[in-house]
């Protein structure tokens, strides 16, 4: 069995009996730096600008529903199950497809409409990161497959970085099967290192920050 | 009385740019120093360590331990040969824990000359008047190996009438390699018509490196094409006056 | 040096065009990561470099019990680990699964390790359609080539040869601008999305404290593959694990920037196991395979251990001047570049291509780019020595052999040395001081001969430097 060979192999070469202990790894190196929540808006705000996301900033949740209600106008979308974007009222705007929990209805639906509209679990300041973490509240697919994805974010979970995150959480598969970081939108440059947005993933994001 | 040093001019500079080891003797008597030339020296070996052969160039390494072994300081007109003797003779030695003794020894006496000025003898300004655009190359070895950047910069920035143009950019590699010159010869070739491009592109007259290898691996692709920049040794535009 | 590995890097430096695009493409490349690894921008980055090189330092001398902890992890998640010994052990996991689940189509998303065990191939040769997903792995699908650089994999082409290849492949009518060609793409690979049954990404880290793999790119091509197919199959080699989640932390920030000169890609995917109940999309079934293929031979020699550390960022491809003269395909296996160097002859054997640790002239930029601090060029001064052992062993190059023992000899006896350098200037062209353009045809063999195929030569001094000194 390949298993049992290869372990033999890595074993023997290394010196070590199966079972051995080992040292413990290097300490843990996390660095979360001390960054005022106005500052933190504004980096998030201008990271994602770079890349040619798109930002807003509402002072409310139904400032919030108003400014998704502009985005979709004339446009068809989906909404994740966040009980965040129900407590906006984005849910129930009119047009917007929600509460689906089936898979394959789910795919069919992110594959016809315009628009993914999600929360997200945090933002990462310092990179211009949404963090969506899978459950029943968010699918995979509304963030994905739609050409155009609109992330809604209380500014309380807007994080440092990185390293503040793995802070908060140490170990993600503790609570999901599926943790993805997005940041911007997906782009290629594999011809003539060209930049083309949108290849497979939403050529557009845009992040409303609220509060 | 000065202090002494001792001359390790290499074995390229012995054969084909002796020139280049008068002027660095030249510039160290300037300074005070009492400089010999042990007659024994040959060669660092590395020809033979970068060619895979490394029971031939642990002979030859012996051979240079055994030379210099009274020396106090070591000077080399050279990044590359100082750095096989500082970076490299170790990993020759691993399993002679004597000879490594006298190899670690040998590490904190061997000095490229640049920084010998700069960092020993503590000068920058050696008295020099060059009226010249020059570019400076970064050897290799010099600026990887040794992490070489600014004292020949500021040694050059020193000399009366010069003006140094960097290029862009200087850290590229001139694609001498040693036998890879002549093993990978049109690659070779190929990398040394960038590094003049990058030459020729400052507008210097003349081209200043460290490394004795470098610059006849650069002049002898300015000359074959029909390009008239001149390459010189630090050491040389140390001694003009 | 194998008459093939000569022709490619001859050919390729004779192209002009392909110069230009490799060169201008690596440097771009290589500028970008200076940028976003500079001081001013990431205070840390040293720092961050010498924590990366002791965690995979500490998992590689440890390497048993990090993969024992992963499987565990993932076997906790619902998820199967398959180690496989070679290719053969690849496909037929993968063909067998297809053959149980009924599956013909498969997606697949960027993975160097897929690459080096010809999965594509040995798939449809079984009949099952394999497609590549990332942008640039699909027109090299579609041209039946392999990649040319580890990240930016058709970085030879230009828009004419992908348009060329679409209207000859898809069928399509012919566009030359890049933004259509990347829609064309998109349209076909989005039907096979959403048709296929199994998906095959690579992994760039196995999370052992997570039972987790982290997969980044910028295309969500790798979302796709990894969300919409009922069955996700990660193939990574054993080498790819690291302690723990937070781990990422550093990793992360150095891999990208390196790779790309972003601060990070645009997704990072961390996935452990199937759709977990509630949750409402994901993979039913979740399978990593962990791939030797040649990695365990490495692990003996303790410094050329530290060749499995790779990250497969690329930097020192774009750093390295000799892979922006001779190109990805003159590489003599799918992985190019200083770390192709190093890797190569130690999977397949020095004598697979023994010239290949000799195809550098040993500047030093890989390991001065490189995130994890691999000592790229002391290894390829080790392999070269590997490479003349094995030599000796065959009785091969007997006559480089002789002249290095020779070239010793002279170096330990100084009046030798003096009186060969005396003879050879006593025969030598003068040149009237000046530089040496050709030798009389009998002198012009050799090292010299090679010299002066592309360089001028120096005069010899009329007197050497030993002789100067005497006579001051």
């Amino acid at each position: 069995m390949s298993r049992d060979n290869i372990l033999h192999k890595v074993r023997t070469a290394l010196g070590r009996s199966a079972g051995q202990a080992v040292a413990d790894p290097p300490p843990v190196r996390l660095r979360v730096p001390e960054i005022a929540m106005e500052d933190r808006i504004a980096l998030m705000r201008s990271r994602v600008e770079a890349l040619a996301g798109k930002t807003a900033r509402v002072p409310t949740m139904e400032a919030a529903r108003e400014f998704v209600a502009g985005a979709i106008a004339g446009k068809t979308a989906v909404a994740s199950n966040a009980p965040y974007l129900v407590e906006c009222g984005i849910s129930s705007l009119p047009g917007v497809r929600t509460g689906i929990r089936e898979v394959g209805e789910l795919t069919a639906v992110c594959a016809q409409v315009d628009i993914g509209i999600t929360s997200a679990d945090y933002a990462l300041c310092d990179t211009g990161t949404l963090v969506m973490i899978a459950s029943p509240a968010e699918g995979r697919l509304v963030s994905l497959l739609p050409p155009a994805h609109i992330a809604v974010v209380p500014r309380e979970r807007i994080l440092t970085g990185l390293d503040e995150l793995f802070t908060i959480l140490p170990d993600p598969a503790a609570q999901t099967s599926s943790m993805v970081l997005i940041t911007g939108p997906s782009q290629t440059a594999d011809i003539e290192q060209i930049l083309i947005r949108g290849v497979h993933g939403p050529g557009q994001v845009t992040v409303v920050i609220v509060g | 009385m000065g202090k002494r040093v001792s001359l390790f001019v290499t074995c390229m500079v012995d054969q084909l740019f002796p020139k280049v080891g008068m002027a660095m003797a030249d510039v160290l008597e300037r300074l005070g120093y009492r400089v010999d030339f042990p007659e024994e020296q040959t060669c660092c070996g590395q020809p033979a360590y970068n060619s895979g052969y490394h029971a031939e160039a642990r002979i030859v390494a012996r051979h240079f331990l055994k030379t210099f072994e009274a020396s106090e300081a070591i000077v080399v007109p050279s990044g590359s040969c100082t750095a096989m003797v500082t970076h490299h003779f170790k990993d020759l030695f691993t399993k002679e824990p004597e000879t490594l003794a006298l190899v670690h020894a040998m590490e904190k006496k061997v000095h490229e000359f640049a920084t010998f000025l700069t960092d020993v003898a503590g000068v920058e300004d050696v008295g020099a008047r060059m009226d010249d655009v020059v570019t400076f190359h970064d050897g290799c070895h010099a600026l990887r190996e040794l992490g070489i950047q600014s004292a020949p910069r500021r040694l050059l920035a020193r000399v009366k009438g010069l003006e140094l143009r960097e290029m862009v950019p200087s850290e590229e590699c001139c694609g001498f390699g040693g036998t890879f010159a002549v093993k990978f010869a049109e690659l070779s070739g190929a990398m040394a018509r960038t590094k003049i491009d990058a030459i020729v592109g400052t507008g210097a007259n003349t081209v200043v490196s460290l490394d004795p290898s470098c610059l006849m691996q650069i002049q002898g692709a300015l000359s074959r094409a029909g390009l008239h920049v001149r390459t010189m040794h630090l050491a040389e535009v140390l001694a003009s006056r | 040096m194998s008459v093939e590995f000569d022709r490619k890097i001859h050919d390729t430096l004779a192209d002009a065009n392909l110069q230009l695009a490799v060169y201008t493409a690596t440097g771009r490349l290589k500028d970008k990561r200076i940028q976003v690894t500079a001081a001013g921008v990431l205070p840390d980055y040293q720092e961050l470099r010498t924590q990366a090189n002791a965690i995979k330092k500490h998992v590689i001398d440890n390497l048993d019990h990090y993969l024992e902890e992963f499987e565990r992890n993932v076997e906790s998640h619902g998820g199967k680990v398959v180690y496989c010994k070679d290719a053969t052990d690849v496909s037929d996991f993968v063909l067998d699964l297809a053959k149980r689940r009924g599956s013909r189509l498969i997606v697949k998303s960027k993975s160097m390790t897929t690459e080096e065990v010809d999965l594509n191939e040995r798939l449809a040769h079984h009949g099952l359609e394999s497609v590549e997903t990332d942008l640039g792995e699909y027109i090299l699908q579609l041209a039946h080539e392999r990649p040319y650089h580890i990240v930016a994999p058709a970085l030879h082409k230009t828009r004419y040869d992908v348009a060329d290849l679409f209207t000859k492949e898809l069928g399509v009518a012919r566009e030359t601008v890049p933004e259509k060609l990347t829609l064309i793409a998109r349209g076909v690979l989005r039907e096979k999305f959403l048709k296929a049954d199994i998906g095959i990404s690579g992994a760039n880290f196995l999370i052992a404290d997570s039972g987790a793999v982290a997969i980044i790119e910028n295309e969500g091509n790798v979302r796709l593959t990894t969300s919409a197919p009922k069955i996700h199959i990660a193939v990574a080699g054993i080498e790819k694990v690291i302690p723990r989640a937070q781990d990422l932390a550093v990793f992360l920030k150095l891999l990208a920037r390196s790779a790309t000169g972003q601060l990070v890609s645009v997704y990072t995917s961390f996935l452990a196991g199937p759709r977990r109940a509630g949750e409402v999309d994901g993979p039913e079934e979740f399978y990593v395979v962990l791939l030797d293929n040649g990695r365990t031979k490495l692990l003996p020699d303790r410094s050329k251990r530290e060749s499995l550390y790779c990250i497969r960022c690329g930097a020192c491809l774009n750093a390295c001047p000799v892979y922006r003269k001779i190109g990805g395909h003159s590489f003599p296996w799918v992985y190019s570049g200083p770390i192709g160097a190093i890797i190569t002859p130690q999977f397949m054997g020095v004598s697979h291509e023994p010239g290949l640790p000799f195809a550098s002239s040993l500047c030093g930029a890989c390991g001065e780019v490189c995130p994890v601090k691999i000592d790229i060029p002391k290894i390829l001064l080790e392999l070269r020595g590997d490479v003349r052992k094995s030599e000796a062993r065959e009785g091969l190059n007997r006559i480089e052999k002789l002249a290095f023992r020779i070239f010793a000899w002279v170096m330990t006896h100084p009046r030798i040395y003096e009186m060969a350098g005396r003879m050879a200037a006593s025969i030598a062209p003068t040149g009237d001081g000046k530089w040496i353009r050709s030798v009389p045809a009998p002198m012009s063999v050799g090292p010299l001969k090679a010299w002066l195929s592309e360089r001028d030569m120096p005069p010899l001094p009329p007197k050497s430097f030993r002789e100067m000194w005497r006579n001051r």
